[in-house]
């Protein structure tokens, strides 16, 4: 009976290393997962409408993502990095010395950044400012720098309605932080007056007056989610006083929960967020690996496919779920079409 | 001498009453002392029972509406002049048209249905009517006439998917005042729905899809199941049968019945036993490093998965193994080697057939505890939007495929609500499977078990 069983093992094993040399025909994705939503929507129409497997699109994060790209060439690495924010030198430097070196930088779109709270509360007109005054380790009273009194957000501005301070923001880990950190937190401090404070103090190193902006405080006010918006969401649901930081398409599909809140008086939408006039936004992205386009079925299908105007147009799929279709998308697929590898950062 | 016994008992027994029917103070101190211990032991079974029941009723309560689903029935007229231009049924040239060329067809196809049913709805247009079905319908629609080219220019009857905010409606998880603030769904949508209904059009049924269709997008969770991530969990589990019981086996009778006693024999006992208490993530980044990195084996892949959970169960079933193959008398042993039987004969003719059951026991229970498992498969790329079915064995285990835990994970993180349905739903799924093995388990272990 052993014996048979271990016949069996055998049989399994030795079909195990003589299917490993099939070559793989799905294209393989990974990365952020703000981008993850629009990329399995778009794989899921490649899909149905090419004869090529539907590709494999997985999370993880825009950081993990980069790093898997860089890992080499070859079938066992993935073809597609999805990113919400760009690739850094070190990824560049990495994909080089692993023997990656063509990779095509594809823009897909834009992402809002909203403020939102339960939809039974007291509505918000934020400026930058507020949330740097509201969650910042430091801010500037009567002149002097001290760390952060203030516990309502009435003390934060007289129009707000009296309500605790309490603030869901993403973890560290997450791409929309970063947009967070440099186009609310930053854009706040300097826009009261905490930033020239904090150069005063550091001997007017801007970088490090820049960073010392960036701390935020911890006394319990400001929560770092490390989860996904669902998380976020659960908070807020627990805690009515909750104000969470979301991305636009999460929000737009929980309208019945959420109150959205204004940002330097601008309504977060597609529309707003195109026309630039909406502050708190970021480009979204995916990076192809050029030396797996002719090596990989479809691939240079899929990357045509995602940015033809049919899926990330105004009119298309993704721009429904919540995506801001880039002005410039033409250039886009003109560049996808000629396989234009990204050139130096700038 | 009487009167002496009479006084050293008068000295040892305690000054009290005298009677045993009257309890003295220690008697009632050491029963109050039971009692308490009792009831600290009832509370503690109720608190987990408790647990328990609100765990069960929260799984139920949002999951076992995902079993059901709510279908629309229209009739379709597959319009030859959209679907096939130049009229000659090239099978090529229909399928360039894409999922989007097939959306004007259900447009007109509701609108007509509508018309016929005399169903007019103050402030709806003929797209938001539309839009109660589930975009997974052109997909259906698409591969239908791909399939069945001589039915275009022909109405054919379907029944479709109703769109997750409609079927969220019959759920109770959208209302009407919900409908208000919500985007994706007006008030005229769900009330067009309510005359769809009372016409007889729009029906709830089983969801037989919920077990064989593969996941699907954010946009139509209405249309995901979990096809790929059960197949993709029975690959694994086979390969870990496979490879894990003659291995485990093997190992543990070599162990218990060949191996000296000696320092390293020790020493590999202690690992093993090491090895069973090694949090599972630890297994997920060995899979990445050996399998993936430097074996070559792709990414997503049960085989990789099956590997990974098979070094996970090992441990488990040598410790199970071990212990049943120990239960076994050594007269039994005795016996055997008594009457002429090699020591291989010995064991493999007595020793492990009455081992059997726990050995068998402790695979199943390893096995359950793989199938669970989310964290090793994280790393090894199978967390992913798998649509694909894997095909069958053995090149399906080098497919990409996902896997029961980890759809529940996929899918808690999706931002449409109807998601959290589907997750739990699929938790349902699971806690039957488990449930189910472990009850083989139990039976196995009743039926077959020998006390000496």
């Amino acid at each position: 009976m052993n014996a048979l069983k271990i016949t069996i093992a055998a049989l399994a094993a030795s079909a195990a290393f003589a299917g490993a040399a099939v070559a793989r025909d799905n294209i393989q994705i990974k990365g952020s997962s703000t981008v993850l939503p629009y990329a399995s929507i778009v794989a899921e129409a490649f899909g149905e409408n090419f004869d090529f497997p539907t590709p494999v699109v997985e999370g993880g994060g825009s950081g993990a993502g980069r790093k898997a790209l860089c890992e080499g060439v070859g079938e066992n690495t993935i073809d597609i990095a999805n990113s919400s924010s760009r690739i850094k030198q070190s990824d560049i430097d990495t994909c080089k010395a692993n023997g990656v070196n063509e990779i095509q930088e594809v823009r897909i779109g834009y992402d809002g950044i909203v403020f939102a709270s339960d939809i039974n509360g007291p509505s918000f007109a934020f400026t930058p400012a507020d949330w740097h005054k509201a969650l910042a380790a430091k801010v500037v009273v009567d002149g002097k720098l001290v760390d952060n009194p203030y516990k309502k957000w009435n003390e934060i501005n007289s129009d707000f309605a009296d309500q605790d301070i309490l603030a869901f923001v993403p973890g560290t880990k997450h791409g929309t932080r970063e947009v967070f950190d440099e186009k609310v937190i930053v854009a706040g401090c300097e826009e009261d007056g905490t930033l020239e404070a904090l150069k005063a103090e550091n001997n007017g190193d801007e970088k490090a007056a820049e960073k010392a902006c960036m701390q935020l405080r911890t006394d319990g006010v400001s929560v770092d989610i490390d989860g996904d918006y669902t998380e976020t969401l659960a908070r807020i649901d627990a805690n009515k006083n909750g104000i969470g930081v979301f991305g636009l398409s999460f929000y737009e599909n929980n309208t019945d929960k959420l109150q959205v809140a204004t940002m330097s008086g601008v309504t977060p939408s597609t529309e707003t967020i195109a026309s630039g006039e909406y502050p708190v936004s970021r480009p979204l992205y995916f990076y192809v690996k050029n030396a797996h386009l002719d090596v990989i079925p479809g691939l240079q299908e899929y990357v045509e496919f995602f940015v033809s105007d049919d899926m990330a147009g105004p009119n298309g799929p993704l721009a429904a779920y919540g995506l801001v279709s880039d002005p410039e998308l033409a250039k886009t697929q003109e560049a996808v079409k000629n396989r234009t590898p990204m050139g130096p950062l700038n | 001498m009487t009167d002496a016994t009479a006084t050293l008992s008068n000295n040892n027994v305690r000054q009290v009453g005298g009677s045993l029917l009257v309890l003295d103070e220690r008697t009632k101190k050491r029963n109050a002392a039971e009692a308490r211990f009792r009831r600290m032991g009832q509370i503690a079974v109720m608190i987990g029972v408790l647990a328990l029941i609100g765990l069960l009723a929260s799984i139920l309560s949002n999951g076992l509406s995902s079993f059901q689903q709510t279908y629309i029935a229209v009739d379709i007229h597959l319009d030859a002049a959209k679907l096939d231009k130049s009229g000659n049924r090239n099978p090529d040239e229909i399928a360039k048209v894409t999922t989007f060329g097939y959306m004007p067809l259900i447009q007109e196809a509701i609108k007509k249905k509508m018309a016929a049913e005399g169903i007019s709805i103050d402030g709806l247009n003929a797209k938001a009517a539309a839009e109660l079905i589930s975009k997974e319908a052109p997909a259906t629609l698409r591969n239908y006439v791909l399939s069945h080219i001589d039915a275009i220019g022909t109405t054919v009857p379907f029944k479709l998917l109703a769109s997750g905010r409609i079927d969220g409606y019959y759920k109770g998880r959208v209302t009407m005042a919900s409908a208000e603030l919500d985007k994706n769904v007006s008030p005229e949508q769900l009330k067009l729905a309510d005359e769809l209904k009372q016409a007889g059009i729009l029906t709830t049924a089983f969801n037989w899809d919920f077990f064989t269709a593969p996941d699907a997008s954010d946009t139509r969770p209405e249309a995901a199941g979990l096809g790929v991530a059960i197949l993709g969990s029975a690959y694994m589990m086979l390969i870990v049968l496979v490879l894990s019981l003659p291995i485990g086996v093997a190992a543990s009778i070599y162990l218990e019945e060949f191996a000296p006693q000696n320092r390293l024999t020790d020493l590999i006992e202690v690992n093993i036993a090491n090895l069973a208490a090694v949090p599972s993530i630890v297994f997920g980044i060995l899979g990445l490093a050996v399998f993936i990195n430097y074996a070559g084996l792709p990414q997503s892949a049960p085989i990789v998965g099956g590997l990974v959970l098979t070094l996970m169960t090992l441990p488990t079933i040598i410790i199970a193994t071990r212990a049943a193959l120990k239960a076994v008398p050594p007269s039994i042993r005795d016996a055997a080697l008594g009457v002429g039987a090699s020591k291989m004969q010995s064991i493999f003719h007595h020793v492990l057939p009455l081992a059997m059951p726990g050995i068998l026991t402790g695979t199943i229970i390893g096995l359950a505890q793989a199938l669970g498992e989310t964290a090793p498969l994280l790393l090894i790329g199978m967390v992913a939007f798998v649509r694909e079915y894997p095909a069958a064995p053995p090149e399906g285990f080098f497919d990409p495929a996902s896997a029961l835990p980890v759809q529940v994970y996929n899918w808690t993180q999706r931002g449409d609500p109807a998601f959290v349905e589907r997750a739990s739903g699929a938790i349902i799924v699971l806690l039957v499977f488990l449930v189910m093995m472990n009850l083989i388990a139990i039976i196995l272990r009743r039926r077959f078990e020998r006390r000496w």
